[in-house]
């Protein structure tokens, strides 16, 4: 895999299968994983988000965008399951937007770097021009 | 105030318990402000740890609290699940291959666990969350010469009905802003039941 993989974390599975089915039309080539709700419910959890990130995990890394609350201490559980070694980061981003913008950045074969700060950037996007 | 691994299986079968009887309460809590999920997350992970824990026989203090950690990080949804179980995987590192802790390794192992929360949430004191009961009840064990259990089941309670009148600073509740000045805060409740198991556990047995 010569592109970065995207993980999309939500407490509920169906906000992410959607955007996983929206962003794959925008850019089919990159390798998008996604951890949603927990054991059937709402919630999220620090194994499933594990799993995603190990199904695209490959040399150029990959970066996890999430929704609210307890998303951000289970990826960062996650993290510490996986170990210090891997090329892993998390995006402060908009999910949708943040999503958007990195996978189109990572479909250009960019760094994870380059890919962590698109997603960041789009939390500055205006989106009505007043 | 030795804990064996007995009273430590005592000491979770205990707290779930108290959270089956408690449930419908912290659910209430967590209906006014939060997502009304903490009464069933607790009992849903507390549930699964006396399955796992129950049948099985340990050797370690820190196998046991492993096993009740890891249920947890992969039973429970939310916020309580990978806050709760960093809290016991840290305890169950500091207790390392100890069939019994005394009372200075035990109280090392809760600070381990305070510290885990901590780190894992970036909650402080006043935020209202469970740190606002966890914190005054290490420092209280740290603090003593002697532990009175009375005194750390009042102390755990006080602290619990004080996050009323505080505003959420984290999770959930903090998008409500001052909104969620009124509300014990779930996971502070949920927390005093942690503690009052404890006490409950060791005022059956010797406590120097
Ligand atoms: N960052 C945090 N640090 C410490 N404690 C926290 C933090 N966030 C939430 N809590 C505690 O967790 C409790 C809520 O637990 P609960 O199981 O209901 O999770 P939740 O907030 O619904 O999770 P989610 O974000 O998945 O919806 C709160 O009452 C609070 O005590
Ligand atoms: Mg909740």
């Amino acid at each position: 895999m010569d592109k970065v993989g995207i993980v999309l974390v939500s407490h509920s599975y169906d906000i992410v299968k959607g955007l996983k089915t929206l962003l794959n039309q925008v850019q089919p080539d990159v390798q998008i994983a996604i951890a949603g709700g927990d054991n059937g419910g709402i919630g999220t959890s620090a194994p499933a988000i594990m799993e995603a990130i190990e199904s695209v995990y490959s040399e150029k890394g990959v970066v996890v965008l999430f929704d609210l609350g307890s998303a951000l201490l289970n990826t960062e559980m996650a993290f510490e399951m996986l170990g210090e070694d891997r090329r892993i980061q998390i995006a402060d981003a908009p999910l949708v937007e943040g999503a958007y913008a990195g996978v189109v950045e990572a479909g250009f074969g960019n760094s994870i770097e380059e890919v962590v700060e698109a997603c960041e950037n789009a939390r500055h996007v205006k989106k009505i021009n007043r | 105030m030795k804990l064996t691994i007995a009273r430590a299986k005592e000491w979770m079968l205990t707290f779930n318990q108290r959270i089956q009887e408690e449930k419908d309460h912290l659910t209430e809590l967590d209906q006014a402000i939060g997502d009304g999920d903490h009464g069933l997350n607790m009992a849903r992970g507390f549930q699964e740890v006396v399955k796992k824990i129950e049948p099985t026989n340990y050797d370690t203090l820190d196998a046991l609290f492993k096993d009740v950690a890891m249920t947890l990080i992969s039973k429970v949804g939310g916020a309580s699940g990978p806050l709760y179980g960093t809290a016991f995987l840290r305890l169950s590192t500091a207790l390392k291959a100890e069939s019994e802790a005394n009372r200075e390794k035990f109280v090392e192992g809760l600070k381990a666990a305070l510290d885990g929360i901590k780190a894992r949430g970036k909650a402080h004191r006043g935020d209202k969350t469970m740190v606002d009961v966890w914190e005054p009840v290490v420092d209280y064990v740290q603090s003593q010469s002697t532990i009175h259990l009375s005194q750390l089941n009042e102390l755990a309670k006080e602290k619990m009905e004080e996050t009323k009148d505080l505003e959420a600073k984290m999770g959930r509740a903090s998008y409500l802003g001052k909104r969620s000045i009124g509300t014990i805060d779930p996971g502070a409740a949920s927390s005093y039941l942690l503690f009052a198991s404890l006490a409950d556990c060791f005022q059956k047995g010797e406590m120097d």
